[in-house]
């Protein structure tokens, strides 16, 4: 299942503690983990009493050395927030698994793409976020052992962000083939180190933030993946991420079965966005349709990055339901 | 008669401090340098610290320290403590950060018997933001948002409560800013207690003349007053 897929390759990256609060759909990463612990003595588990105190738990993992992990998504990926903006603000490796459920509150507890916004922007805060959004069962697995290397390495929190779809799903992977364990593992916090996240002027934080900002720019291409899927030269490029972009995928070849000039572009980093390589795939194109599983949370992310484009842009909202192939298809088609 | 000496292991260029004058907090961290110096364990020792007049502790010691979010504390000591169990983890916090955001972080670590150590600096009124209610506010007690004197609840009394969800072998303990040799004891004991693998835990009763609006005699009076209501001792 996805969410063991997850806690295998949390394991395989070399974390040695997750903390978490139960909620579905995530819950299974947990269990799987707990799992784990029964065999594995070098490996920990703490369900904490709310997703709060799991981040920070995370945190205060890191600040020893040792990488760490949670798991959580719709409330409790609001309740995450809280450590999330302290780990950006500390560069602390923090490393998030998000699977995504309904939007809006409680809501339902298994689909939707309506935390984008969220995880991408979600603390008082620029966002110094690295988002990996994965479309199938091997991305969930590859993508886990990238969010570790990448935390890691540059220093920014790190995110799988899945769905509840992607997280019952069943499948084989292929696990183990190249070695990725984490790298550049070692405590934070020693002799010498008094961090503090509090500051009277804000001359101060304002020089910390745009030196943030500034490295960020200048590391993003080292970090940005995307899926360029037939949308060279094509006349209609789909912009779908996440297991709406699978099924975009499907939906491409169908397509050009019958004919249309149709490729898909799938940042698989939504945080820093590809933007570069999409400027150059997608300025020749005549339309560009954005596909979600939310009101227009992609799309946002998208125009931010690339205002200025001339191509006329579509969205095909749907909040809290997932697209079919067939559906995609009928409606490329029905926009011509 | 000996000069008093500043703990080795405070960072000489954060002093003079930035607490307010008579504030309880410098005595606390005096204690518990001097504490530290003593069991020669400095090189253990991680200094985790809250939101609140807390925070200005961050830069006080040359001990490896971190702030972390309001009542967050707890949490970020434990997840280090669960990484690294060889460092003696101290959690140090007002009584906003404690028994109000972080309450149910303070209970769970007491309740899993988390091998942590947590100094709570009471002074029953949220300090940093300029004197509001907050759980360990007594009786009529006037803060900014009880203008009329608080009488909407009872007084949290932080050692008793945990008391009933403790661990036997746990260390509880409330002390007071008015005796600091006292306090001394009480972190010591405290500390050792995390090297024998239990959770501790130590209210600092504090004065707090600028919330308080007290002058010298006054704020000694009030914490005298405030010492029938939270007893000092073991627990």
């Amino acid at each position: 299942m996805g969410n063991q897929i997850l806690a295998e390759a949390a394991r395989d990256a070399g974390a040695k503690i997750m903390f978490g609060y139960p909620i579905t759909p995530s819950t299974e990463i947990l269990e799987t983990w707990a799992k784990f612990c029964l065999k594995d003595k070098s490996l920990s588990i703490l369900q904490t009493e709310d997703e709060m105190a799991a981040g920070f738990g995370v945190i205060g993992s890191c600040l020893a050395g040792v990488p760490a992990f949670t798991a959580t998504g719709g409330p409790g990926n609001i309740l995450m927030q809280d450590a999330i903006v302290m780990a950006e603000a500390l560069r602390v490796p923090m490393v998030t698994m998000i699977m995504q459920r309904g939007g809006m509150s409680t809501s339902t507890v298994i689909y939707s793409q309506e935390e984008v916004r969220l995880t991408c922007f979600g603390g008082n805060s620029e966002g110094f976020r690295i988002i990996y959004s994965t479309s199938n069962l091997q991305e969930l697995y590859d993508y886990t052992l990238k969010a570790f290397q990448m935390a890691w390495k540059y220093r920014w929190p790190a995110f799988v962000l899945a769905d509840g779809y992607q997280g019952k799903m069943m499948g084989e992977v292929k696990i183990g083939e190249k070695s990725l364990k984490v790298e550049n593992v070692k405590p934070i916090l020693t002799k010498g180190v008094n961090f503090r996240n509090c500051y009277n002027l804000e001359e101060e934080i304002g020089e910390k933030i745009i030196n943030y900002s500034d490295e960020y720019q200048k590391v993003r291409q080292e970090i940005e993946e995307y899926e360029n899927y037939q949308a060279k030269d094509a006349k209609i490029i789909l912009l779908a991420h996440g297991i709406v972009g699978a099924a975009a995928k499907m939906a491409v070849d169908e397509l050009r079965k019958k004919g249309l000039s149709v490729g898909l572009f799938r940042p698989i980093t939504l945080r820093p966005f590809p933007t570069q390589a999409a400027k150059e795939i997608m300025s020749k194109a005549e339309k560009i349709i954005v596909i979600e599983s939310a009101i227009g949370q992609l799309s946002e992310l998208f125009k931010a990055e690339l205002f200025g484009l001339s191509n006329t842009l579509i969205e095909v909202n749907k909040p809290a339901l997932g697209f079919t192939p067939e559906e995609i298809v009928k409606t490329i088609q029905s926009y011509g | 008669m000996d000069n008093p000496r500043f703990p080795n292991c405070y960072k000489a260029d954060s002093k003079p401090h930035k607490f307010c004058p008579g504030c309880g907090h410098p005595i606390v961290l005096k204690m518990l340098g001097q504490v530290i110096d003593e069991m020669g364990i400095a090189d253990k020792v991680v200094f985790m610290v809250d939101i609140g007049c807390s925070l200005l502790a961050w830069d006080y010691f040359d001990l490896p320290t971190t702030q972390t979010h309001h009542g967050r504390t707890v949490p970020t000591a434990v997840g280090f403590k669960m990484a690294d169990p060889g460092k003696i983890v101290i959690a140090y916090m007002g009584d906003g950060g404690a028994y109000a955001i972080g309450l149910q972080h303070t209970l769970t670590a007491c309740l899993r018997d988390n091998p942590i150590t947590t100094i709570v600096v009471n002074n029953t009124l949220y300090g940093m933001t300029g004197g509001q209610l907050a759980p360990t506010t007594v009786d009529n007690e006037i803060t900014t948002t009880t203008p009329g004197g608080k009488n909407e609840f009872t007084t949290l009394k932080g050692p008793e409560l945990l008391r009933t969800i403790a661990h036997k072998e746990a260390y509880l303990a409330r002390g007071t800013t008015d005796r600091p040799l006292v306090l001394k004891q009480y972190l010591k004991k405290a500390l050792e207690a995390q090297i024998k693998n239990n959770y501790a835990f130590v209210e600092a009763l504090s004065f707090c003349p600028t919330n308080w609006k007290t002058d010298a005699q006054k704020t000694i009076e009030r914490i005298k007053d405030l010492e029938r209501i939270f007893k000092v001792g073991e627990l």
